[in-house]
């Protein structure tokens, strides 16, 4: 994931490189404390902590209502939350209903739940397209919707952060946390998966 | 501002390629990480946002998006007088510093401690209320997307009061007033397609409808 071989042809990683030498120099940034930052994001964060909140919706009806009325009291009740979710709002998949989430302006996103954003939900494609042509877009991307589900696009215009809660696996038959939220992928909580 | 970051609705840009990668490489990491603990006093996340939708349009598209938060770090260091606005060129031997419309102002106010507030007045609005989005063209920084600017929706959420973007951005108060999400359909918003959109709008954008 990391290329440091095109460190020294590239003059952003220059700039990059440069900008943290001045930054240290002045003692605006520590170099210690950015690497703690990167190794608690790239390793604490990730979608199985948004993943147990599906699974346990999935079990737990009385949960699976909470989450849905109070989605940051119930991920708090988890003793979940973190960077970017100061207020979660939970959206549920059913028969009928497809939801999918978008940040259009920038690239808002869960990040204590899901971890860090793919580069395609940053993309200028999915940005521009998702609120104008979501049947389509999910089409390209592996989930076709049949045409009387109704799709709903949530665009985090603001510091609400929206999670899908998909609909449980007709094949799972299984009531271990774990199993169930080894099923729960990032692109279901997103919405681009169904 | 009417700037190159409000995407929503654009054409042109192509199918979604499934481009996983989070960090394409080892700079991007380090600006992330950079941003993220850098000491800038009162610095907020609608300043951080306001500074990316200023570059030029022509390096926004241009730019990966850790690209874009490189570019704007080094402008917001420069206009809170940081760095100056030549030391990276300086450092590197070209010149090449990212170029940015100017802010209107810069935040004054204590970092807050998240931006939610609580509000002693009731929401004005309720879940099913039908509401008007004011056709605002604001030059600063804002959370309304074009795409729904004049149009009409219902209310489907009350969300808790924010602290006001177009005015948090700019060290003009917080002004928090209740979110709220409201849903508008597809034939209002592009004359065409059977889905709904929702939108988290502040209050003050809205009006009975």
């Amino acid at each position: 994931m990391t290329h440091d071989h095109d460190h020294h042809d590239d003059p952003r990683a220059l700039r990059a490189e440069a900008l943290e030498s001045i930054l240290i120099e002045r003692g605006l940034v520590d170099p210690a404390r950015i690497d703690a930052v990167l190794d608690h994001f790239e390793n604490d964060l990730g979608p199985l902590n948004g993943a147990q909140l599906i699974a346990r919706a999935w079990t737990d009806d009385a949960f699976r209502e909470h989450l849905l009325r109070d989605g940051t009291g119930a991920m708090e009740s988890m003793g979940l939350g973190g960077p970017q979710v100061d207020h979660l709002v939970v959206v549920e998949n059913t028969d009928a209903v497809h939801n999918v989430v978008v940040c259009t302006l920038c690239s808002c996103y869960p990040w204590g739940l899901l971890g860090l954003p793919p580069a395609w939900y940053k993309s200028f494609a999915y940005r521009s397209r998702v609120v104008r042509e979501p049947r389509a877009v999910l089409d390209e991307m592996g989930c076709t919707l049949p045409d009387d589900v109704e799709i709903r696009v949530w665009d985090s215009s603001a510091e609400v952060r929206y999670l899908v809660l998909p609909q449980r696996p007709a094949d799972v038959d299984t009531t271990d946390p774990g199993e169930l939220a080894s099923r729960v992928t990032r692109d279901l909580m997103i919405g681009v998966a169904r | 501002m009417d700037g190159i970051h409000d995407m929503g609705g654009m054409d042109g840009f192509g199918p979604v390629e499934r481009d996983e990668v989070v960090f394409h490489s080892d700079w991007e990491r380090r600006v992330f990480g950079m941003v993220m603990t850098a000491q800038m006093e009162n610095t907020n996340t609608d300043e951080f946002r306001h500074s990316v939708e200023r570059l030029d349009p022509a390096l926004y598209l241009s730019s990966s998006y850790y690209g874009r938060w490189l570019a704007s770090l080094e402008v917001r260091l420069a206009e809170r007088g940081l760095i100056a606005s030549d030391d990276v060129d300086d450092r590197v031997g070209a010149a090449v510093r990212p170029s940015v419309t100017a802010t209107i102002g810069l935040p004054k106010d204590s970092p807050s401690g998240g931006p939610m507030r609580m509000l002693e007045q009731p929401p004005r609005f309720a879940a099913g209320d039908r509401v008007h989005v004011r056709d605002a063209h604001p030059h600063g920084h804002t959370r309304l997307p074009r795409y729904v600017r004049g149009k009409a929706g219902r209310v489907s959420l009350v969300h808790p009061a924010f602290v006001f973007p177009d005015t948090h951005a700019h060290g003009l108060g917080e002004d928090p007033q209740y979110l709220y999400a409201v849903q508008f359909s597809a034939h209002d918003l592009w004359g065409e397609g059977d889905h709904v959109v929702h939108v988290d709008v502040w209050e003050n954008y809205l009006e009975p409808a």
